[in-house]
Parts: C-alpha cells; sequence; structure tokens
C-alpha cells in the first residue's frame, strides 16, 4: 500500500507545484477550534450502527459514539488495533478462548450518565445475540463467540468456542458502537432514531435531507480532544456537486473518495490548497460466472475467461480513468495473509505473459466448444469504477475471440438479478469490508449456501472446510498456507470468480484539514477526534 | 360557480385514487425490495436474517392486498404514514422539503413572469423587427437549453469567475431550511435561491414569452383593436387595457402548469444545486424503494396539479368576465 502526502500529479506537475510539504501534520502542533465540513454521498437510512450497512452511516454518526477498540487512528494503514474504551488491548488466555478488556473509569454518555462494563456488554450481546425482531449486520462475524460478560464493572470478557484469528478485527469494526444499557434495556430500537454515545462529539441537529451536526463533547475521555467545535456532514448526492463543494470551499473533504479526474481538476484548480491522500481500498470488483447456466458450469470455460484478463496491464492504465489499482488475489493487497507478486504471477490470469495467458485460454475454449461464445456481462449502473471496469473486461475477452455485451441495471435490480431471478451469464460483482480481515472477507467465495452473499450458484466443500481450518487456527503461518490454496482453488483451479483489480482510494482534501490518515476502508478512522484544522491555511 | 368549485373539488377525489393505485402497483413492478438495497448493495457481509427481519419491520412481507388497503385507508385518513427508508414519519418528511420546493417555484415563477410579460409584448408589438428577433432568439434558447445544464454553467460560472477575480474559486455557502427562519427573511431566502430560480425560471419564461408573443400577436389583429386604434386610442393603452389581458388566458394556463411541475418535477435542479426540495427526495425515494414515501410524493405532486389547474380556472373568470362556470 502506498501513502502519498501532497501528491504531485506527473500530468500537471508542469504546470502546478503541489509542494511537498515533507511535514506531516503530525509535526505541528494541533489547534483547537473550527467546524470541520465534509459532503457525504447519502443519507443513513437509520442512525443504529449495529443494523446498518452503508458508509452513509458511518461518516456522520461515528463521531458521535465510542468503540471498545479501534484501527489506529494516527497509522491506521498498518493494520494494528489500538484501545478506545479499553486501557490495554487483552492477550488471548484459556489456549486463545479468553479476551480480557479493562475499560477506562469515568467515561460519561452524552446524558451524563456513567460508561461501565454493562454497556460495553448489552451492546455487544445487541450485535452478537440480537433478540428476536432485531437486526444485526454483523452477527456472523462473531460466529465463534459462546458468551460476553462483566465480571464487574470495569471489565468486560469474552469467550470464544475455539481460538480465531477472525475476532480481533471483528471487534474493531466501526460499525460497534457502544450504547447505553439502561436505554436498550427499555428500548431496543431507540437507537435507530437516535443518537447519544459517548465519542468526542455530541448532537448538534440534523435536517433530514441536507446535514447532521455534532458539537465538542466537553466531558470526552481523551484530554484535550477532540480539537474541532463541531463538525458539518453535508449530504450531497452527485460527485461534481462533492467536488465543486471542495472546489468552492462549500466543505473541506469528502471521505469516500474521487476519481483520479477530480483529484487532478482540482489539484489544477486550487493548488498547494489541496492535499492528496492515496490508498490501496479494501474493495474489489470481481467477474462471478454462473455456474448453473451453460457453458459456465465449465471449469475450462471460466478459466479461459481469466486467462484473458491482462491484470498487470490493466492496472497501469486504467488506475489513470477509475478508482482501481492494485492487482491482488483473494486477500487485501499488501495484507500479511495476501499473495506475493511471486505467488500471483503462478495464478492462472496473473501470469507475466499475457500472450501465453491468452493462448491457452484460446486452447480451452476450443477443448470446450465454445471459441465463439457469445455472452452478456451483467453490469450495476455505476460509473466508479463498474461501468469502467465492465467495458475494459468486454475489450479482454474480445482479444480472446469472444462476443460480449454489456447489460446494466440500477443498483435495485441489479441485486435482484443477482440475488433471486439469478438470470445471468457472468456478473459483476463486489466485496467491500470495513476492517481489512482476509479470514472473513473471503467467505464472499465459499458455497452459497454457507456465505449468503455468494452470487456464482456454486457449492465446493473443499473451499468451505478451507475457510473453517483458517478461521480455527490461531497460526499466521498456517493461515497464510491454507489461504494460497484456498485462494489458487478459487481463481485457478475451478475459477469460480474472476478478481479483477483491486480499487484505490483518492481522498483530495483542504490543506488546511490536519490529523486525518486516511485509511484502506472508507468505514474507518471517521471518528475524528484527531481532526484539526490549520487556520493558517484557511 | 360555487357549484363549479364543488364539482371540480369532488372530480379530484377520483383522480388522487386512481393516481394511488396507480403508482402502488407502478412502484412493485421493479425487481428488488428496499431491504435487498440495504443490507446488499453495500457489498458487505449479508445476513439472511436481517433481511426477514427487516421486511416484516416495514411490512413488505405482507400480502399485496394487505399492503394496498393499508395505503389506501391511511390515504383517506391523512395518515401516510413512515417512511420506509428513514423510519421518519411522512408529513415530517416532506413539509420540510415541501417549503422549500415551494419557495423556488414561487421565485422561479416571478423571475419568468417579469421576464416573459414584458418581452412577449415587445416581441409582438415590434414584429419581425431586429428586437423581435432577439427576443425569439432568447426564448428558443431558453427552450432548449436544459434548466439543469444552466444551473451547471452557472455554478461553474460562480466558480471560473471567483477564481479568476480573486484567484480562489468561491461557491455561496449552502443554507438549509433551518438558517432561514421564514418568507418575510426575503434577502436571505434570495441569496439562497437565486441561482436555482434564474436557472429553472430561464427555461420557464422562454416558454411564457413565446406564449405571451403569439396570443398578444393574435389578438392584435382582432376588429376590436382596430376599432379602438381607429377611436384613437393611446397605443399604450390599447395594449394594456385591451390587447394584453385578453391576450393573458393561455400564458395563465402555462403559467399554472410550469408552476404545477416545479413543485415536484426540480429533480435535476435539486440535485445540480444540493436543494433539498422534494425532487430531491422524490429521486432517492424511488431509488431506495421507498415505497410508502414515493407513493405520499406522487399524491402531493399530483394534488398541487390539481389544486393550480382548479386556481387557473378560476382565474379565467377573473380575467375575462365572459366566462361562467356552470
Amino acid at each position: 500500500m502506498r501513502l502519498r502526502w501532497q501528491l504531485a500529479l506527473p500530468a500537471v506537475a508542469g504546470l502546478l507545484a503541489v509542494p511537498l510539504s515533507g511535514a506531516p501534520a503530525e509535526a505541528q502542533a494541533p489547534q483547537k477550534g473550527g467546524t470541520l465540513k465534509y459532503v457525504v454521498p447519502a443519507e443513513p437510512p437509520s442512525f443504529d450502527g449495529h443494523r446498518e450497512t452503508t458508509f452513509a452511516l458511518i461518516h456522520p454518526i461515528a463521531p458521535f459514539y465510542s468503540l471498545l477498540i479501534r484501527v489506529d487512528p494516527t497509522v491506521p494503514y498498518n493494520g494494528k488495533f489500538v484501545c478506545d474504551l479499553c486501557t490495554e488491548m487483552a492477550q488471548p488466555t484459556d489456549g486463545g478462548t479468553t479476551y480480557t478488556f479493562n475499560l477506562r473509569q469515568g467515561v460519561k454518555f452524552a446524558d451524563g450518565s456513567t460508561l461501565t462494563a454493562q454497556d460495553v456488554v448489552a451492546s455487544f450481546k445487541k450485535i452478537i445475540f440480537p433478540p428476536q425482531g432485531v437486526a444485526s449486520a454483523r452477527k456472523a462475524f462473531f460466529v465463534a463467540v459462546k458468551s460476553v460478560s462483566a465480571p464487574n464493572d470495569h471489565t468486560v470478557e469474552f469467550k470464544l468456542k475455539y481460538p480465531s484469528g477472525a475476532f480481533i478485527p471483528a471487534l474493531a469494526n466501526p460499525y460497534n458502537f457502544i450504547y447505553s444499557k439502561a436505554i436498550l434495556d427499555k428500548d431496543m430500537h431507540w437507537y435507530e432514531k437516535n443518537v447519544m454515545g459517548s465519542g468526542p462529539f455530541i448532537w448538534d441537529g440534523r435536517e433530514a435531507g441536507a446535514f447532521i451536526k455534532g458539537k465538542r463533547n466537553p466531558n470526552y475521555y481523551i484530554k484535550g480532544k477532540p480539537y474541532l467545535d463541531g463538525f458539518e456532514a453535508i449530504f450531497a448526492k452527485k460527485q461534481s456537486l462533492r467536488v465543486q463543494a471542495v472546489q468552492g470551499n462549500r466543505a473541506a473533504i469528502e471521505f469516500r473518495g474521487f476519481p483520479p479526474k477530480s483529484r487532478d481538476d482540482l489539484v489544477k484548480a486550487l493548488g498547494d490548497k489541496i492535499t492528496v491522500q492515496e490508498s490501496n481500498w479494501n474493495c474489489v470488483l470481481m467477474a462471478t460466472p454462473n455456474h448453473k447456466k451453460k457453458p459456465f458450469d465449465d471449469v475450462r470455460v471460466r478459466r479461459a475467461l481469466t486467462l484473458a484478463i491482462d491484470r498487470w496491464g490493466g492496472s497501469k492504465y486504467l488506475s489513470n480513468i477509475a478508482i482501481v489499482k492494485a492487482v491482488g488475489g483473494v486477500a487485501f493487497p499488501g495484507h500479511p495473509l495476501a499473495a506475493t507478486k511471486a505467488e500471483l504471477e503462478k495464478i492462472a490470469g496473473y501470469w507475466p505473459d499475457i500472450n501465453k495467458s491468452r493462448a491457452e485460454a484460446k486452447k480451452l475454449l476450443a477443448a470446450a466448444g465454445a471459441s465463439n461464445l457469445k455472452f452478456t456481462l451483467h453490469n450495476r449502473g455505476v460509473d466508479q469504477p463498474y461501468k469502467i471496469v465492465g467495458t475494459w473486461l468486454i475489450d479482454q475477452w474480445k482479444k480472446i475471440g469472444l462476443q460480449v455485451t454489456q447489460r446494466v441495471q440500477p443498483t435495485g435490480p441489479f441485486y435482484a438479478t443477482l440475488r433471486k431471478k439469478k438470470d445471468f451469464d457472468v456478473s459483476l460483482d463486489f466485496n467491500c469490508q470495513a476492517v481489512v480481515n482476509p479470514l472473513l472477507d473471503v467467505s464472499k467465495f465459499i458455497s452459497d449456501d454457507v456465505s449468503g452473499n455468494q452470487y456464482g450458484s456454486y457449492q465446493d466443500r473443499e473451499l468451505d472446510k478451507m475457510f473453517d481450518a483458517m478461521n480455527k487456527s490461531g497460526d499466521e503461518k498456517e493461515q497464510r498456507s491454507i489461504m494460497r490454496k484456498f485462494e489458487k482453488r478459487v481463481l485457478d483451479d475451478e475459477a469460480h470468480e474472476m478478481i479483477t483489480l483491486w480499487w484505490y482510494r483518492i481522498i483530495p482534501h483542504r490543506s488546511y484539514v490536519k490529523g486525518w490518515h486516511i485509511t484502506p476502508s472508507h468505514y474507518l478512522n471517521q471518528q475524528l477526534d484527531n481532526v484539526w484544522l490549520d487556520k493558517s491555511l484557511m | 360557480m360555487y357549484q363549479y368549485i364543488i364539482k371540480r373539488l369532488l372530480l379530484t377525489i377520483p383522480t388522487l385514487f386512481g393516481a394511488a393505485i396507480l403508482v402502488f402497483f407502478l412502484m412493485r413492478l421493479i425487481p428488488g425490495d428496499i431491504c435487498e438495497l440495504r443490507l446488499a448493495g453495500t457489498g458487505g457481509y449479508f445476513d439472511e436474517a436481517a433481511l426477514q427481519i427487516c421486511r416484516h419491520e416495514i411490512g413488505i412481507d405482507q400480502p399485496m392486498v394487505a399492503q394496498l388497503w393499508k395505503f389506501l385507508s391511511g390515504f383517506v385518513t391523512f395518515d401516510l404514514g413512515n417512511s420506509m427508508w428513514t423510519g421518519r414519519p411522512i408529513v415530517e418528511e416532506i413539509s420540510l422539503r415541501f417549503e422549500l420546493s415551494l419557495m423556488i417555484a414561487v421565485l422561479a415563477t416571478l423571475t419568468a413572469t417579469v421576464i416573459a410579460i414584458p418581452l412577449g409584448t415587445i416581441a409582438a408589438i415590434k414584429q419581425d423587427t431586429w428586437i423581435d428577433y432577439v427576443v425569439r432568439s432568447f426564448s428558443i434558447a431558453g427552450i432548449a437549453i436544459p434548466s439543469f445544464w444552466f444551473g451547471i454553467l452557472i455554478i461553474f460560472g460562480i466558480l471560473f469567475t471567483t477564481q479568476w477575480w480573486t484567484g480562489i474559486p468561491w461557491m455561496p455557502p449552502i443554507k438549509y431550511r433551518s438558517d432561514w427562519g421564514s418568507w418575510a427573511n426575503i434577502s436571505n431566502n434570495l441569496a439562497l435561491l437565486i441561482w436555482p430560480a434564474l436557472a429553472t425560471g430561464y427555461r420557464y419564461s422562454a416558454v411564457a414569452t413565446r406564449m405571451t408573443r403569439s396570443a398578444l400577436l393574435e389578438v392584435l389583429r382582432e376588429d376590436y383593436i382596430r376599432t379602438a386604434r381607429a377611436k384613437g386610442l393611446l397605443e399604450r393603452l390599447i395594449i394594456r387595457r385591451h390587447s394584453l389581458r385578453n391576450a393573458m388566458l393561455p400564458v395563465v394556463t402555462v403559467i399554472g402548469i410550469e408552476f404545477a411541475f416545479l413543485m415536484g418535477g426540480l429533480v435535476v435542479t435539486e440535485q445540480v444545486f444540493n436543494l433539498n426540495g422534494l425532487g430531491k427526495l422524490f429521486v432517492e425515494s424511488v431509488t431506495n424503494y421507498d415505497y410508502t414515501m414515493t407513493q405520499a410524493l406522487v399524491m402531493v405532486v399530483v394534488a398541487v396539479f390539481v389544486f393550480t389547474n382548479f386556481l387557473v380556472d378560476v382565474f379565467y373568470a377573473w380575467l375575462d368576465p365572459r366566462i361562467r362556470y356552470k
């Protein structure tokens, strides 16, 4: 993963000197005060983080809440977790099946009540063991958890059924807001329409469809923070509008990500008033063949399709126009569990010699009697990066003699086709997770009757076994070894799925925004307690 | 007249019911549902149990007939229910946006009227002169340019002008409903709405200008105008008292229809200016499969159309005393 501060863009470097500050924000003393205005592409359906799945909830609502643990906000790209409400990261005991967290004392909710271990337990029980009629979007993350309890007011204990490397990343999920037990006891649905947490900011109002405002929590448990007086999350659906908002200083930042062209336009217009942060993104588009449709039930055809794709070449030119870049396998590139370049190059479709790869693809198609195959690529009606990647794939397949047309649908009908109608030949699909946790992230590729969001309609019990073994192993070396076999089976031996390119996150923001660090996920690092505004640059 | 008004009001009931039933079924023809979109649309983990709970909570797991009955009975009792997406009362969600949309519609109508009637009149009086050609070009351009595109041009115009002038691109700060205070705060509201009102008002004025011109030209050729001129009446009086008022009937119709359209039809313009109006809510509720909200919004727009047409009919009688409704 690469992180570039104040990126100098080759295209405009000659015209505009985007200064490389060299001195990251931490070198300066944070300044207090000011209101951070930022744009959010959508409005959250409800305010309950435990039930929602959209980033549109995280961006405006996360600043109001605390988590038990979180991704390190100062160096979020190193994949380390740090305490938020706890005082020290728990070390597993009882053979890796018990995690005990001690909590900070004197933490207050916005209503003045004291946060105790009972509140943490109540919140995690709602997530892990939701009562009937209460939706929990991430219940499946915690299948390894047997119980959660509070031996006293300052200690929380998680007991697992088996040691699991996926537990700590799941615990750090940014949606695991800590709610008040007293409120949950009265009404489990209260948090869907109300906000009351112990985070760096407290509720300062909302206008449906327009904005959510927060103001500094004077009782925040980290002394001296937050630096901001408040924030204003402005909802703006159109990307052009969000770019204009940053350009016209209506907003200082948009935390999801802009395409390369918008970055270039902003840098060209604003020069050193814009700082660009970039990172690989824990989201990936994949082509999913429908295993229930001929000839995609034939592994030779599926392998031919993946062999035709020039991922190494595509990375170079697609990254100039779309939010994709890194070549990777099933695990997030750069993660210890991800394949190295040498390992990838052994997998079909990742071979360094694309001509050899395509020759092999043609042979396989001929053997399968599908040399002149015509089919439709089902795609989602979203430009970045779906339609761009879809068009690129069609071009790649054309090079082995296939004739592919693209069928684009809006999001709702697109998912209805994937989940219910299942009448597609090959469809683009995506996998996008909050915390980088390949052990759980690869659940997308296991059998459809186990995964729940695998739309290729295949069952592969070998993969299911490997998935279980990886998650039950506490040894990273063993996990990595199984992951390689898992990856080879998914992408090569069975070619169940065709990973295209991993997304690339580009955040151009006003240079006066300091203390915010890009993460590999647009769900992470949004509590804003470290963010401050440099008034000399405003 | 009163009989006519009552009859017109009664006629709105089947119209509204017809629209309600139509939109109810049309919405459900689109594949997929709100819960799938909410839980599967983000590409993350997907919990089947959460899907069932979501469907049960908002009632889309019930038979279609039960859903229709709930909607229609709620409609009759003025209980529009809650938005399926936000869970908040629909009346609250709509009323928040209604005022903004109404304000834009009023401002755009004023802008259009102020531009259209003088220009249309001048173009008719100076028919086939350079003035007429300029006015016609201006109005044809207004019809040809989509208002959302004109809106984008306005935004870029502000950005580029301020960058050229001060070196820093600037946009007017975003203001919200809660910033306004009330209708009385005209300068504040104008600052917020002048650009979208101009963007929509230009197209609106173009239609009204052409209508004013052609209606006035027709009236100016009437015998009674020739008689007035023969009597030696001042041209100003002939235009103002005898021609313009009679030419206004089709213009009023156009203004009425356009006004009603603006109340729910500013879909793209509201997106361009990020205004939190009914049009934006409409788009969001359709894309989010928010059936209850979409149904309610369609009802609001139909009601506005019916009411505006009714007002236009009443206005006819004031403009032309010969018109009597029986």
